[in-house]
């Protein structure tokens, strides 16, 4: 399967500069695909939080990426098939106007990242009034609107506050958000990790539409490999910083390389399969 | 062998403005030793409001709670004595463990307020319980962020045993620890209750690991009981359409990739829909 790249990732390395240094992420190296899902899979502290941080130029000291490139794809000025831009040397003006434009980030816990006192509508207008300076102000609350509707909150909850909505619909209103301005590539970091299954379901679902209908690619950040093995094109297993194993997601349940990627899928018990590791001795009815 | 029992258990939070919220609707429970129950529903169903009444930091608003045929104690010694047989596994445990204070003074305190042992042999019970749930005695020494998760929950496992409880109940007690460690908790769990004949109670939003962890599956919505039965008969073969509605929304990779073997299993399976599994007796005993 191969496919346009929209991001290129060249031996990416993180290093937390404290005492001793911590290398968060090494030499990590991945395409993501024009339309493509990347799962990328991992437990607390691998690192995968930090390549995100380090793609969209966020990380703050002691963190520092120590090398690598980070490219994307087609992003220059010079119209849809633009010219290669090198994220990682790129000045900090730039990175701020292609931040959100091109790619943009649901972060973890995000439902709970939105302003409490202010109506979810200014904050999505915020989105307008940095990146697009000469909207006006009756065109912004349209664009708004429009986005509400698109997620599934509805244009009438524009002036609701954060507490006035459940968690689902605060996590679609940062859905929302982020793809406020159409960007190419939507990473998202754990997006539905505090959601039950029902409503990350919807969720699941509702992006998945989203794509069809914008052709955006997918990052997807979660320790959930089940979920992953569902939603994903291709897979990056990370530990300690490394990418141990990527491959297409049937492969990497079927036969996956790694010991680490073994140990992962063992650790989920089979819902409707045989029952695994998890049988207890002789206790069941 | 002791049995909790909630009779037609029901629960009203008064809202402001709009009068009252049913959290609980006529739900009969029950827990005995040696048995698992998983509570299972998505967020709001009432799982916790049922955890917070049977440990009594909520009152019902009616129905029973019955300890072996008794209605529990409201206050006092007899409460305290209720508590010491039926006692709590909180969800997160960087929240549950104090961080001014030991393994140690975390897991002495209920042996010194409940008169388990002796003073003098409380060092060495501390050091017990912390090889019960498979941690290095050594470990009483250090403070609760020098633990990783998965330690720390072990040690809330621990404190929880001290008092020597007839029945445990666990809220979501893995869904906050890495995913490579939850199966050890929750073997650590099941070895106990199987050593111990310990009644638990497993609430959950996970299918997956309520299927494999325990006897009997109870799911609740919307504060009330829409199906329950034996573990394997509520998952493969659902009854009620939110009980479908939950298993489908779960992540089955299995299903998804339609019959591929897993890794680390052998054997037959049953197919991802629900033929071929064999149906119990018991089934007749689900309601909808």
């Amino acid at each position: 399967m191969n496919r346009d790249p929209v991001l290129t990732l060249e031996g990416l390395s993180v290093t937390y500069d404290v005492d001793p240094p911590v290398e968060a992420v090494r030499d990590v190296s991945l395409t993501v695909g024009r339309g493509e899902v990347l799962g990328l899979a991992g437990e607390s502290g691998c690192g995968k939080s930090t390549l995100a941080y380090a793609v969209q130029r966020l990380l703050k000291p002691p963190a520092e990426i120590t090398g690598g490139r980070v490219v994307l794809h087609g992003a220059g000025d010079d119209g849809a098939r633009g010219s290669d831009v090198e994220l990682t040397t790129l000045p900090a003006a730039e990175m701020d106007r292609l931040r959100w434009d091109q790619i943009a980030m649901v972060f973890q816990g995000a439902m709970n990242s939105l302003n409490p006192v202010l109506t979810i509508g200014a904050q999505l207008a915020d989105v307008f009034a940095r990146h697009r300076p000469s909207m006006r102000r009756a065109e912004r609350t349209a664009r708004c609107g429009e986005l509400l509707d698109m997620v599934g909150v509805g244009a009438e909850r524009l002036k609701s506050f954060p507490h006035e909505l459940s968690g689902g619909m605060r996590q679609r209103v940062m859905i929302a958000m982020a793809l406020a301005l159409r960007p190419r590539l939507l990473i998202m970091d754990e997006p539905t990790t505090a959601l039950d299954v029902l409503v990350q379901r919807e969720i699941l679902q509702e992006i998945s539409a989203l794509r069809q209908e914008l052709g955006f690619s997918v990052v997807f950040i979660t320790h959930d490999l089940p979920l992953l093995l569902e939603i994903s094109d291709r897979i990056a297993v990370m530990k300690a910083g490394q990418v141990v194993e990527i491959s297409a997601a049937s492969d990497l349940y079927h036969d996956p390389q790694h010991e680490y990627t073994k140990r992962l899928l063992g650790s989920f018990p089979s819902l409707t399969g045989e029952r695994g590791d998890f049988v207890r001795k002789g206790a069941h009815v | 062998m002791t049995t909790l029992e909630l009779r037609g258990l029901t629960k009203r939070y008064r809202v402001r403005g709009s009068g009252h919220m049913l959290a609980l609707d006529d739900v009969d429970l029950s827990i005995t030793s040696g048995r698992t129950v998983a509570l299972v529903g998505q967020s709001g169903s009432g799982k916790s409001t049922i955890a917070k009444i049977i440990t009594q930091l909520e009152r019902e608003s009616s129905g029973q709670v019955l300890l072996d045929g008794t209605p529990i104690p409201r206050r006092g010694a007899g409460l305290r004595k209720y508590r010491q047989q039926v006692r709590m596994v909180f969800q997160d445990p960087f929240a549950s463990l104090n961080p001014y204070h030991t393994v140690r003074h975390h897991i002495a305190r209920p042996l010194l307020l409940d008169h388990v042992v002796p003073r003098d042999d409380v060092e060495a019970e501390v050091g017990r319980l912390l090889e019960k749930v498979r941690l290095d005695p050594d470990l009483a020494a250090r403070r609760p962020h020098e633990l990783s998760g998965g330690q720390r929950q072990r040690v809330a496992i621990a404190r929880a045993l001290a008092s020597r409880p007839a029945l445990l109940v666990a809220d979501e007690p893995v869904s906050m620890l890495d995913v490579s460690i939850r199966l050890g908790v929750l073997n650590l769990l099941a070895d106990l209750q199987e050593a111990d004949g310990l009644g638990v109670l497993y609430i959950t939003h996970d299918l997956a690991t309520a299927r494999h962890f325990s006897d009997e599956i109870v799911v609740l919505h919307r504060g009330v009981v829409v199906e329950r039965g034996p573990a394997d008969d509520v998952i493969l073969d659902p009854q009620h359409e939110y009980t479908r509605a939950l298993r489908d929304a779960s992540p089955d990779p299995e299903r998804h990739f339609g019959g591929g073997a897993p890794v680390s299993t052998s054997g037959v399976r049953p197919t991802p829909e629900t033929n071929g599994v064999p149906s119990t007796p018991e089934k007749k005993e689900r309601r909808s």
